[in-house]
């Protein structure tokens, strides 16, 4: 079996997997990050999402091989320390979230969605860049205040953390 | 205590794990040297199955078991069971045909369970499936309701494929108010069958403890305690001191998650066969095929009206389609569920509703969110709007007109109404959305090319679901009341064990607010218990919007015991009689005095034991309750939906959304109307875009989120949600239930507000754009011939 290595919530990570591994059993089954969810196989629900090298990316369809090298960050690395990321806190804070399941994946596209497209993020545009997500309990209308809400919180964060 | 009590609406204590990915699921554990079951399903829909050949794939890498039909059999386990015995007009009981957990000499749906594979890792599981062969000689397939009855015979107890022909109500008196009826609304309507798709798909961890000889099973359940009654006393797998069941973080439910599988069951079962724990996860499209959907009726109403505009009969003829096999409640959602609710919010004095339910070869249909209530509202508010139209009255005054304004109100159908102000919420509603607006809304729209319409929605929905006894003359095979132990701990924290569900409502927080308004300590001394047979002595779990009104009335009743305990061991420790301690905030004074003790003095006075006589009076403080209301609750509210349509391209947005319910009183407002919400969206679902379609041989077509179409954050509008209030009579909290309200208001808001802005009524869910363009081609070219 091949040896994959890659850099997960800022650790060198390495283990012998079967080649069709894909990135979210690497995560959920080897690293036992069970954070990152598995709600579909067919890249539409976004429970899986994870950061690869700064980019929100669906970690069911994506092999793990293909990380090797690559710097993974999953909703369990997104807190510094104690301290919640602000997208965390906001949805906490403007409760956007049900049952959970679809929450870390929403909260990594939500911080990924920043990145892109700023702080000040229009009801609209959250509504379309959640396209690739799905929320069975909320009805989306708490986790788009809550992106906004964290959107703008983000803005007072160092620049470095901010771009994770 | 306000600041975390009843009423506050504070952030959720559940969330931090949540929202750092450290939830519990299913999915998330693993036990040591477990295997992993893959199902090899049915692909037809219908067929008999002449051979199973398990021979090479039992030599295949990694296989550690195969097991068919036959093994389930040599091992005399029970059949999945249906809960609620239905009997047709003639009186005799519902034909109810066998349900073995894997497939014994027939498949009757595509999905259907043919052989469990157990391997060491999943892909081995998978792969070592492929490798079976099995001889089906395919037959005809049932599909669709229209053809059920006289297709294929799918049971051998089933003639024509009935599974009932049940009926309520007076159908003279019915008849005779449609016979001397002013004016009859008619309306042929279909309910679109549903597929629930919580996000967590279904899971289960089966394990056998061979020194206790006991069973655990780890299963994504809205009720434990059930699941381990039916595997127990039906399917006998194990006694219930011989088996555990956990649901831990549930990843959503919203019926489906009630129910007892073939995949739960046969997990469990194996773990003790093999002796090594089996563990299964549901992947999507095995969820499309294989968790219970929802809806499925075709439907032909009546209203009658008088010549002031009164109701005055209502007369419902529904055919249900109930799939392969009665799931674990299916038989009760298009009965008892269904009828009881069609009188609405209205005084209509003679109601009469048949349902015939068939047999098909489509998924099993249960409980799906409302679970026959939505069904119900959607023929009311329909045929109330139609009506209205027809008769060229303003559609709000038309229901104001035949409001039920007396309370307690007996329906012709069951339902005694206890308490309501439906005006209010009618009124209120107007008032927020401005409906006075409305017109210059719509001709703004329409000076841009654009079709507006308003459509309302006047439910009222029966939850709380229980009074056992009510339910038992119903039908019902178990009692639907919910128990409750509160454990004081010495130093005053309590632990709240709960036989309600939490997965995604919230319990641990709304449950913690009531017991930190009853004795006066923080939220954070609290912890909720739920999930574990092991822990909690019994349940009937979470769905029906019971939680509040069961659930936490049965914590109300313990923590009354709690705290009358708790007086008499202040009464020795501040040594004054029992009838003058008074109990205020977290602190025991006596009566006149300025003599207090306060809360975790008490807790850990009654533990030491030191202040009064054991023999008197028990050490400790714990006590527990079961709590059986006298009626169900009746949560009702008005939702107004205001959308916008473009007739060239059939696409519909909605502009304006308000929902004005009243649930009796709220523990977490915040909690409160994000259930409303989330109701609304699979409202709004179930109206413009989802729909299970199996094609003609019984394939489902859309069987994963690529061919069925969830609602997206871009297809929702922002709701504007308020309350009305008149607190429940029948339970101590005066809580009404507010889970499935949204989705029982949405679907026909939605759609009277398509038809209105249509200005013709032929129209079914969902309302796709290809639906609505069609429909809106017609309207254009009648604009232009006039």
């Amino acid at each position: 079996m091949p040896t994959v290595t890659m850099n997960v919530n800022g650790r060198q990570r390495s283990a012998d997997i079967d080649p069709r591994t894909l990135l979210v059993q690497f995560l959920r089954e080897n690293l036992r990050l069970t954070g990152t969810h598995v709600g579909c196989d067919t890249s539409q629900c976004g429970a899986c999402v994870v950061h690869i090298d700064g980019e929100a990316v669906k970690a069911c369809t994506t092999l793990a091989l293909s990380c090797e090298g690559s710097n993974v960050l999953t909703i369990e690395g997104l807190a510094n320390g104690n301290e919640l990321h602000p997208m965390q806190e906001a949805f906490r804070e403007h409760h956007g979230l049900q049952c959970g399941f679809c929450t870390p994946g929403m909260i990594m596209t939500a911080v990924d969605l920043v990145r892109r497209k700023g702080n000040n993020l229009e009801e609209k545009t959250i509504r379309e860049e959640l396209e690739g997500n799905l929320c069975r309990c909320t009805g989306y209308h708490n986790i788009v205040k809550a992106i906004a809400a964290g959107a703008r919180n983000m803005s007072s964060m160092p620049q470095s953390k901010a771009a994770e | 205590m306000a600041a975390t009590g009843i009423g506050a609406a504070i952030p959720r204590k559940e969330d931090h794990r949540f929202i750092t990915g450290k939830g519990r699921y299913v999915d998330d554990i693993n036990r040591p040297g477990q295997a992993y079951a893959f199902f090899l399903r049915s692909p037809h829909a219908h067929a008999k199955i002449n051979r199973i050949d398990t021979s090479a794939a039992k030599n295949a890498p990694g296989v550690v078991e195969i097991y068919t039909g036959d093994d389930v059999a040599a091992d005399k386990v029970g059949g999945l069971i249906c809960g609620w015995l239905i009997h047709s007009k003639d009186g005799s009981p519902m034909n109810a045909g066998p349900h073995p957990a894997l497939a014994q000499g027939k498949v009757r749906y595509v999905g259907d369970h043919v052989a469990v594979v157990i391997a060491d890792t999943l892909g081995q599981a998978r792969d070592a499936a492929e490798m079976i062969e099995v001889d089906y000689e395919v037959l005809p397939a049932v599909v669709d309701l229209a053809n059920a009855q006289s297709g294929a015979q799918i049971h051998d107890v089933a003639p024509n494929n009935v599974v009932y022909d049940w009926h309520l109500g007076d159908k003279a008196a019915t008849d005779k108010a449609f016979a001397s009826a002013k004016h009859v609304t008619k309306l042929e309507l279909i309910n679109n069958r549903l597929v629930p798709n919580p996000m967590e798909p279904r899971a289960a961890v089966g394990e056998y403890e061979e020194g206790a000889d006991s069973l655990v099973l780890y299963t994504t359940s809205q009720n434990p305690h059930v699941a381990r009654l039916v595997l127990s006393a039906f399917i006998g797998l194990a006694p219930e001191h011989k088996f555990r069941v956990i649901a831990p973080d549930v990843g959503g439910g919203f019926g489906s998650k009630i129910f007892i599988y073939a995949e739960e069951t046969i997990c469990v079962w194996a773990a003790r066969k093999i002796r090594r724990p089996v563990k299964w996860n549901c992947d999507r499209t095995e969820a499309f095929l294989c968790d219970a959907h929802g809806r499925d009726h075709v439907t032909h109403a009546e209203l009658a009206t008088d010549a002031d505009g009164k109701i005055t009969g209502l007369r419902v003829s529904t055919k249900a389609n109930l799939g392969a096999y009665l799931s674990t409640f299916a038989s009760s959602v298009p009965t008892y569920l269904y009828v009881p609710l069609l009188s609405g919010q209205y005084n209509i004095p003679a109601i009469y509703g048949e349902v015939m339910a068939l047999y098909t070869n489509t998924a099993p249909v249960d409980a799906y969110r409302g679970a026959g209530r939505p069904e119900a509202t959607f023929v009311i508010e329909r045929i109330v709007e139609m009506a209205a139209r027809e008769l060229n009255m303003d559609p709000a005054e038309f229901r104001r007109k035949n409001f039920v304004t007396q309370f307690p109100h007996q329906t012709p159908v069951i339902m005694c109404y206890d308490t309501g102000d439906y005006d209010a919420s009618l009124k209120k509603a107007q008032q927020i959305h401005d409906t006075v607006g409305f017109p210059s809304r719509k001709a703004k729209s329409e000076s841009q090319g654009k079709l507006r319409g308003l459509g309302y929605s006047a439910y009222i929905e029966a939850c709380g679901i229980a009074p056992s006894a009510a339910v038992g003359s119903l039908g019902a095979g178990v009692g639907l009341w919910e128990s409750a132990e509160v454990r004081v701990n010495p130093i005053g924290t309590v632990e709240i064990l709960t036989g309600s569900h939490s997965h995604g409502q919230g319990h641990e927080t709304t449950f913690a607010q009531l017991v930190s308004e009853r004795l006066g300590i923080p939220i954070d001394n609290v912890s909720i218990v739920h999930g574990d047979t092991d822990k909690v002595q019994m349940g009937m779990g979470t769905y029906g919007s019971r939680s509040g009104a069961v659930g936490m009335s049965a914590i109300f009743k313990a923590l009354e015991k709690v705290e009358a305990k708790a007086k008499k061991v202040a009464a020795h420790v501040l040594e004054a009689s029992e009838g003058d301690i008074e109990f205020k905030d977290g602190k025991f004074t006596v009566k006149g005095t300025d003599k207090n003790a306060d809360w975790g003095t008490i807790a850990l006075q009654a533990y030491i034991a030191h202040k009064f006589n054991g023999q008197e009076l028990e050490p400790g403080l714990k006590e527990s309750a079961f709590w059986d209301p006298t009626n169900f609750t009746f949560p009702a509210g008005v939702h107004i939906c205001e959308l916008e349509v473009d007739p060239a391209t059939g696409s519909t947005t909605i502009e304006k959304w308000t929902a004005i319910d009243d649930f009796g009183n709220l523990i977490n407002p915040m909690i409160v109307e994000g259930q409303v919400h989330g109701g609304i969206a699979q409202g709004v679902g179930q109206a413009l875009l989802e729909g299970a379609i199996y094609d003609e041989d019984g394939q489902l077509v859309t069987a994963s989120f690529m061919d069925y179409c969830m609602p997206r954050a871009g297809d929702l509008p922002t709701y504007e949600v308020g309350m009305t209030t008149t607190p429940c009579p029948s339970n101590p909290l005066g809580i009404k239930g507010c889970g499935e309200a949204g989705a029982i208001a949405s679907p026909p808001a939605v759609i009277n507000a398509l038809t209105n802005a249509l200005g013709h009524e032929n129209l079914q869910m969902p309302a796709t754009p290809e639906r609505v363009w069609k429909a809106a081609q017609g309207v254009r070219l009648r604009q232009a011939a006039e």
